[in-house]
């Protein structure tokens, strides 16, 4: 419910007792004052989160032993993904992380044109990660190196097939049941970066609307709330991509 | 306004852009220094016969997690935030830490398996 | 003050239920299936669990039929492996882990910190709904053919080896899971939040200290099953090779990542019975829970205990020596705070006034029959004793006494204790006496012989055993009729009571707690006003106080 009359309001329920005062219009009946509010929400987003942190956990877990189990094939699969694109990545994201802590910056100084303006880097930011997440992904179906029916061995087992990549490594072929195993380096990668892209489409999406109500003036008549805790779940999602590419990328170049 | 929010227990600390510039510039450097470092043999520690710590993935994941450290505590706030929402980072951390540490240390200790 | 009950009823023939509660304030089926407010939503989940649970005991009548002989008689042994996956699936995550926590916990928290409602009335709807949906796609898993790796889905067994619904079961429970956390991470924000003034930590009831550690472990614990059924669901799907040695992956990884849920899970199941136990002891002893501190502090330690012990599960399976030791030493230590609770119970007791109302009834066969099941834990976290009894019958004689005959009755206890204040009406006394006496009865012929059966050799899971463990089935078979008509007798009963029980007034007990302090059935706002919590828990002098004033001002 936005309205621009809340900052009228809010002012009359800071004054006085609770009941059936009045109260800013986005301030839910069952809660006592704003800032009660304000501190749940908050409270429950960063439980969510913990969520997340498990449910990552679990994959991070299986990657972890896997890893070590299969390392030869792990380095080698991991010289398929293109250090470029992943620095880029990761750069591509801490500078979101950086627009959206802005937004929240502005949304708590109560600028709207900021706002929207962060937001909006914000989401060409999402935009760009995923569209080179796009290109990477593109590469591995060229290179036959999606896991399933089409995955193919042949740049592991001889690597001077794969000129590219054989003159920065010079990897050493793998035997055929290692180099099968570099078709659960590229699952586990798939999966890994599947869920993390997951979480970037589902808040593009919620950034999407977002930008709409900023526009609106919904966060900017003192109901930071939202904006708030959506920040929190893209710094999250940028965390989760910090350690996946310290994991998938950075295994060993050297 | 702002009176009554600071009597409040979570306060609403505005950081300043120019903190979030400098965490920004921590986290890029930070990025280049772990790829620059990737590139590097950094050796291994000996710790006994057929235990070997390898440099490298510990170097990365250390500055992974400085960088995760700095979000959280300036871009998502914590540092600013009450005792509660600090614990709660914590607990979710330790948790985290217990399903990879206790699952590993089953791994790490059979005396059949791959290690 | 008469020496045999505690129940104080106002006078029948002038008492009405009061005509604006939750239940009148809105009628028609939308203002149900879109409510917010949590007494609504509790009445919905309560329907909901009763029917699962009668899906889930119908298939242990199955099981308990077919183990009348010691031959595949009544069904294919492939059969049979469905109707115990089914029954175990169903009966823990569509009966036991929401039980309390979603019907009375839903229902009563936010009335017991002096709150309008819990923090997020939405998410808790969006809990139902989910529940709803995971409750759908089992159905439709039985319906379809079923699954039958039994409920723990052992891999490669499921990953590899059966053709059978594995993947609709697992995005059930995956589903049923994200209701789970979202009903956690409610409870845990209001608790923390939504205190009315003056409800410091340790004035709240122990009821809401027991939720509270529950809701951790929901909260920590689910999502790790979560991604779990999904490497699972991949497994079988794409062949991604984690668990399954054909492609090099370990199957003893799904365990400790299943088992990383599933022993936390079974502390979900048993805290929140544990939280109804002491309120019902408390209020049938007139007396203040003994070691109120020790109490609150041991569901916490339960709580974070039950995170470091999971690999006793796993102790036959090819985990290291070394990890076996660390977790069996780790299992005797989370055993202590349980036995810490049962002490204090005890304690409650000694010098209180004890009447033996159902609740009460109810919560003496808890402890009782959790006392056994928790001390037959002990055996199993000794991996020496363990290698002999694990997989056999008495594995399965220790977790349903800690869950039947401990759980199950708690949840009973708490929907006896609760529901004079939730319907208005008392369930009539004599009858549901005897329905508990009964169920007790019951659960020892089933459950007790199975110990035996376990220590002579049973193996757990087979449709057909040596004839010489047939004279103990067959006494087994004959306790569980007699326990499903002691489950039978609650639902006759207690829908009779909804139009023909006695009007109950505010506080039947005669018990402390916010919630009694208001009409029954509440107002959707709970309080008329929002409360001052003013007094100790378990405070009955204040209590007492009350009532004075009340009668000196009602003239």
């Amino acid at each position: 419910m936005s309205d621009s009359t809340a900052i009228s309001n809010s002012t009359a329920a800071e004054a006085g007792d609770s009941h059936h005062g009045e109260h800013p219009p986005y301030q839910r009946h069952h809660f006592e004052t704003v800032d009660q509010q304000f501190d749940a929400t908050n409270f429950a987003m960063w439980l969510f989160l913990l969520t997340e942190v498990m449910f990552f956990g679990g994959l991070f877990t299986a990657y972890l032993i896997m890893r070590n189990w299969y390392y030869p094939a792990f380095v080698e699969g991991s010289h398929q993904l293109s250090i470029f694109w992943g620095t880029a990545n990761t750069a591509v994201l801490i500078l979101s992380s950086f627009t959206m802590a802005m937004s929240v910056w502005s949304a708590e100084k109560r600028r709207r044109g900021s706002l929207v303006l962060y937001l909006c880097l914000t989401l060409m930011f999402g935009f760009t990660f995923l569209g080179i997440k796009g290109i990477e992904w593109h590469e591995k179906w060229e290179k036959h190196h999606i896991p399933g029916s089409s995955f193919s061995v042949q740049s592991f087992v001889n690597p001077a097939s794969d000129p590219e990549v054989y003159k920065e490594y010079h990897d050493p072929p793998l035997a055929p049941d290692m180099a099968q195993k570099t078709e659960q380096y590229f699952f586990l990668y798939f999966a890994m970066t599947g869920m993390h892209a997951l979480h970037m489409v589902i808040g593009v999406g919620i950034l999407i609307f977002m930008i709409f109500r900023a526009r609106g003036g919904a966060y900017t008549t003192g109901h930071v709330t939202f904006v708030e805790n959506f920040g929190l779940y893209w710094h999250f999602v940028d965390i989760i991509w910090i350690y996946l590419f310290a994991l998938l990328y950075l295994i060993s170049r050297h | 306004m702002s009176e009554q929010h600071q009597e409040h227990e979570q306060e609403h600390h505005i950081v300043s852009p120019g903190v979030y510039l400098v965490i920004l510039l921590a986290l890029l450097v930070g990025t280049a220094a772990t790829v620059a470092a990737s590139y590097i043999d950094l050796g291994e520690w000996h710790i006994a016969p057929g235990l070997t710590l390898f440099w490298n993935p510990v170097v990365a994941l250390a500055i992974a997690t400085t960088k995760a450290t700095l979000v959280v505590l300036f871009f998502m706030h914590v540092k600013y935030s009450t005792r509660l929402t600090k614990l709660t980072v914590a607990s979710g951390l330790f948790t985290f830490l217990v399903l990879i540490g206790m699952t590993l240390a089953d791994y790490f200790s059979r005396a059949w398996g791959r290690w | 003050m008469s020496a045999a009950t505690i129940v104080s009823l106002p006078d029948q023939s002038t008492a009405t239920i009061p005509k604006m509660n939750f239940l009148s304030k809105e009628n028609g089926l939308l203002s149900w299936l879109l409510t917010g407010d949590h007494k609504r939503i509790a009445t919905l989940y309560l329907i909901s669990i009763t029917f699962f649970f009668f899906i889930g005991g119908s298939l242990a009548g199955l099981i308990r039929l077919e183990l009348l002989t010691p031959q595949t008689s009544l069904m294919a042994a492939d059969t049979y492996n469905k109707v115990f996956t089914m029954h175990g699936v169903i009966m823990v995550f569509l009966f036991l882990v929401p039980s309390v926590p979603a019907t009375i916990g839903n229902f009563v928290i936010p009335m017991m910190v002096g709150a309008k409602d819990l923090a997020l009335p939405k998410i808790n709807l969006l809990s139902w709904y989910l529940y709803i949906i995971a409750g759908f796609m089992v159905i439709y898993t039985m319906a379809a053919g079923g699954v039958d790796t039994g409920w723990t889905f052992t891999s490669p067994l499921s990953t590899h080896y059966l053709n059978t619904h594995v993947i609709s079961t697992g995005l059930a429970i995956f589903v049923a899971g994200f209701s789970s956390i979202f009903t956690g991470l409610n409870f845990i924000v209001t608790i923390h939040k939504m205190r009315c003034p003056g409800m410091t930590w340790f004035r709240l009831p122990l009821f809401v200290w027991s939720n509270y550690a529950a809701s951790i472990l929901m909260v920590l614990g689910t999502p790790v099953l979560a991604i779990t059924l999904v490497l699972v669901v991949l497994e079988r799907t794409v062949h991604i090779g984690v668990f399954d040695p054909a492609y090099g992956g370990d199957p003893i990884l799904f365990q400790h990542l299943f088992w990383f849920y599933s022993h936390p899970a079974v502390y979900i199941m048993i805290l929140p019975g544990m939280g109804v136990i002491s309120e019902v002891v408390s209020t049938f002893s007139r007396k203040r829970v003994f070691g109120y501190t020790a109490v609150a502090f041991s569901s916490v330690a339960i709580a974070v205990f039950g995170f470091f012990v999971w690999a006793h599960h796993m102790f036959i399976m090819g985990i290291s020596n070394y990890a076996a030791l660390v977790f069996s030493l780790l299992t005797m230590l989370v055993a202590v705070p349980s036995a810490i609770k049962i002490f204090n119970w005890a304690f409650t007791l000694y010098k209180g006034s004890i009447t033996f109302e159902t609740p009460m009834l109810y919560a003496f066969g808890f402890m009782g029959l959790f006392t056994i099941g928790g001390m037959t834990g002990v055996f199993l976290g000794a991996t020496g004793t363990d290698i002999h009894l694990t997989e056999t019958y008495f594995i399965v004689a220790h977790f349903h006494f800690v869950m039947v005959g401990g759980m199950l009755m708690a949840f009973l206890s708490g929907i006896h204790f609760w529901w004079p204040k939730w319907t208005g009406r008392m369930y009539p006394e004599k009858i549901s006496q005897l329905a508990a006496i009964v169920t007790f009865i019951g659960f020892n012929f089933t459950f007790f012989p199975q110990f035996i059966l376990g220590t002579l050799g049973m193996p757990r899971r087979y449709a057909a055993y040596p004839p010489e463990f047939q004279a103990l089935n067959v006494f087994s078979t004959a306790g569980a009729t007699i326990l499903g008509v002691g489950y039978l007798l609650p639902i006759l009963y207690l829908t009779w009571s909804l139009k023909y029980g006695a009007v109950a007034g505010n506080n039947p007990w005669q018990a402390t707690g916010l919630e009694w302090q208001t009409q029954s059935p509440p107002l959707t706002e709970n309080f008329p006003e929002t409360p001052v919590m003013d007094h100790e828990a378990y405070d009955y002098e204040w209590l007492e106080r009350q009532e004075e004033k009340e009668v000196a001002s009602v003239g």
